[in-house]
């Protein structure tokens, strides 16, 4: 066990690394180079190389490349071309908006397709069935910023329940920052629910059709049990694989829904960047998006070898 | 294709043990085709979806023919569903009246006829970028899975590294890294996004397929490795790939209307749905037909897709992966 976690970890680390060598490579090698795509291509040539000076473009790429890699991980991302603001500090403010969201996405999501997807396996071809599956269809056709269009129509504007636009901060309150993450959230948190509810039902599904549940009722176990303890534990496994794989739904869905919601979160931080061809932004926040997401699947991984004992004992 | 024909099986049929035979479904008479369209007769739902699929595609194709007025061509702004212009539409001095089923956008372009343009773009981009990721996701996998050894080790470390990026930002990062916007560069990024999915699969059905007993043949006739892998290993992995064809195209659609929406896909004046989208939000108290109308276009088309490429899935009997 404690071998798959260091191997685990020595993967994420690598893959880690080959996000951040790209990015490195990819800035470098942007067509008509980085300079003249931020500044254009008839730019002052004073401005030009005070500019190659500032990201330190004209020292021999392999120092370029290890001042890179120490300054990732003093996590010093250096300073935004347009408002001279800390990449940093950028990060900082808008990193916790994006979290909270993908954060209450996730939860929705859990809450409501694990329950589902099991009575929609338990009840199979039942109406309860049809109608969490086609529920969970619509989930999965519509655009999350297209949700949180229509969940703002809906509460903000026709009950004026919720607040608009905007984020307020935890410091604010539990409840305005409940308030105004609960609809992006839901955006986020609807088409996630429906790959896990379909991962949960089939999963679930094909359990209850193993051979040992068959043994199991001629053993005389309840069918709560039965349910519940032995098929539910086994189809619980790779639900939760997609549930960390399936993050990049919630991700990719915050960086539309934080523009509806008018939240400066990450998913803005990187469009306003690109637009503006502040490239050390945009590449910044992207792999920090990147790394927050192979860091959360390391986790998962590492959260399987308590939940599989197969495993657990593999290398004992 | 008869029975008794040794040939034309290349799996042996399995010897059902009793206890499975009352519940399982064992017809070996019928070809996909035939258990394909049964499948589809049957369920009612899918049926809908696939006239749907055609309807949405006759309507991409036949746009002009479709569409009620120039998708480009102003009118009033911001028209409720069901009014009228009225405006000068041939210049010749009288002022005719016409029709808004859906509405007018915030620049006063019909709402109807841009979303039946739109669908060109939505179905290009989901069609193309599919046979993109496709071809070479399906190059990646066939290598990877069929030589192993280094050559597998460095094609799925590229794959893994990209399955770092959630599709939606790295096809953003390429759209930055090319610079510029138009359905050229987004059908390449959305294509390079999902390379990975399709790299992964056919890997996975590379590695079993090339134990088989016929492949260790088609080695013994002395075949070479470019047709071993064109001619016999491709062939037997074509369902799940069909499969994962079907479920790229929704997903392709959604990307394509998230760029546009964040205004990093196609031109601003290209009519798209996630344009469209994106103009009505700002309008979302006064005219929220703007943006609802063109989303539910997007639900529709990626409805019917999801629901075909279910019914697919069953019909070819593709077991859903549990990870990948």
């Amino acid at each position: 066990m404690k071998n798959y976690i260091i191997k685990r970890t020595i993967h994420a680390a690598f893959i880690m690394w080959l996000v951040a060598t790209t990015i490195f490579v990819g800035m470098r090698s942007i067509p008509g180079g980085p300079v003249h795509a931020m500044l254009g291509r008839r730019a002052d040539p004073n401005q030009v190389e005070a500019m190659r000076e500032q990201l330190g473009l004209n020292d021999p790429i392999p120092i370029q490349y290890v001042d890179w890699i120490t300054d990732l991980l003093q996590l010093d991302f250096g300073t935004s071309i347009r408002t001279g603001q800390e990449i940093t500090q950028i990060v900082a403010i808008a990193l916790p908006k994006t979290a909270a969201i993908g954060v209450i996405g996730v939860s929705i999501g859990l809450l409501i397709a694990v329950p589902a997807g099991i009575a929609s396996a338990v009840r199979k071809n039942e109406p309860a069935d049809y109608v969490a599956t086609l529920i969970a269809f619509l989930g999965l056709s519509a655009p999350p910023f297209f949700i949180g269009i229509v969940l703002m129509v809906v509460f903000s504007v026709q009950l004026g329940i919720l607040p608009v636009f905007g984020y307020t901060p935890l410091s604010e309150g539990v409840i305005p920052w409940f308030q105004s993450v609960i609809l992006p959230g839901l955006a986020v948190g609807l088409p996630y629910t429906a790959v896990i509810m379909r991962m949960m039902r089939s999963s679930l599904l094909e359990e209850l059709g193993k051979q040992y549940m068959k043994t199991a009722r001629a053993k005389g176990v309840g069918s709560q049990v039965r349910l519940y303890k032995h098929a539910l534990q086994n189809a619980l496994i790779p639900v939760v694989t997609i549930a960390g794989i399936q993050l990049a739904v919630i991700i990719g869905g915050v960086v539309t829904v934080e523009i509806v919601f008018g939240i400066k979160g990450m998913g803005r931080v990187i469009v306003q960047a690109i637009l503006n061809r502040d490239y050390p932004v945009a590449e910044t926040a992207i792999l920090v998006l990147a790394g927050g997401f192979i860091m959360i699947n390391l986790f998962v991984d590492i959260m399987y070898t308590f939940i599989d004992p197969r495993i657990r004992y593999e290398e004992s | 294709m008869s029975e008794n024909d040794p040939t034309k099986n290349v799996e042996p049929p399995i010897e059902v043990p009793p206890e499975y035979q009352e519940d399982e479904y064992v017809d070996d008479h019928k070809s996909t085709a035939q258990l394909l369209i049964e499948g589809f007769l049957e369920n009612k739902l899918r049926l809908l979806s696939f006239f749907v699929v055609i309807g949405i595609i006759l309507m991409a194709v036949f746009a002009p023919m479709v569409a009620l007025h120039d998708p480009d061509a102003t009118y009033s702004l911001l028209q409720e569903p069901n009014s009228y212009s009225s405006v000068d539409v041939d210049d010749d001095g009288t002022v005719e009246r016409v029709w808004h089923p859906l509405g007018t956008d915030s620049f006063g372009h019909d709402i109807y006829s841009r979303i039946v343009y739109g669908a060109r773009i939505s179905l290009l981009v989901g069609l193309v970028t599919v046979i993109g990721a496709f071809v070479v996701g399906t190059t990646i996998g066939l290598l990877a899975g069929y030589f192993g050894g280094w050559v597998d080790s460095v094609l799925m470390r590229y794959v893994d590294f990209q399955w770092a990026f959630p599709e939606i930002v790295l096809a953003i990062a390429i759209i930055a890294y090319i610079g510029g916007l138009g359905v050229m560069n987004v059908i390449l990024a959305i294509s390079l996004a999902y390379v990975d999915d399709f790299a992964r699969l056919v890997r996975g059905e590379v590695l079993w397929i090339r134990e088989e007993e016929f492949i260790k043949a088609a080695h013994a006739l002395g075949m070479s490795d470019t047709r071993i892998m064109a001619r016999e290993i491709l062939p037997n992995a074509v369902a799940p790939i069909v499969v994962q064809a079907t479920v790229m195209i929704p997903l392709a659609i959604l990307a394509e209307a998230g760029l546009s929406f964040l205004g990093l896909g196609v031109k601003p004046t290209t009519p798209t749905w996630g344009l469209l989208i994106s103009d009505g939000r700002g309008y979302i108290t006064s005219a929220w037909w703007i943006s609802v109308m063109p989303g539910l276009a997007i639900m529709v088309t990626v409805l019917a897709f999801n629901i075909l490429g279910d019914g697919l899935r069953d019909a070819l009997d593709v077991q859903e992966e549990g990870i990948e």
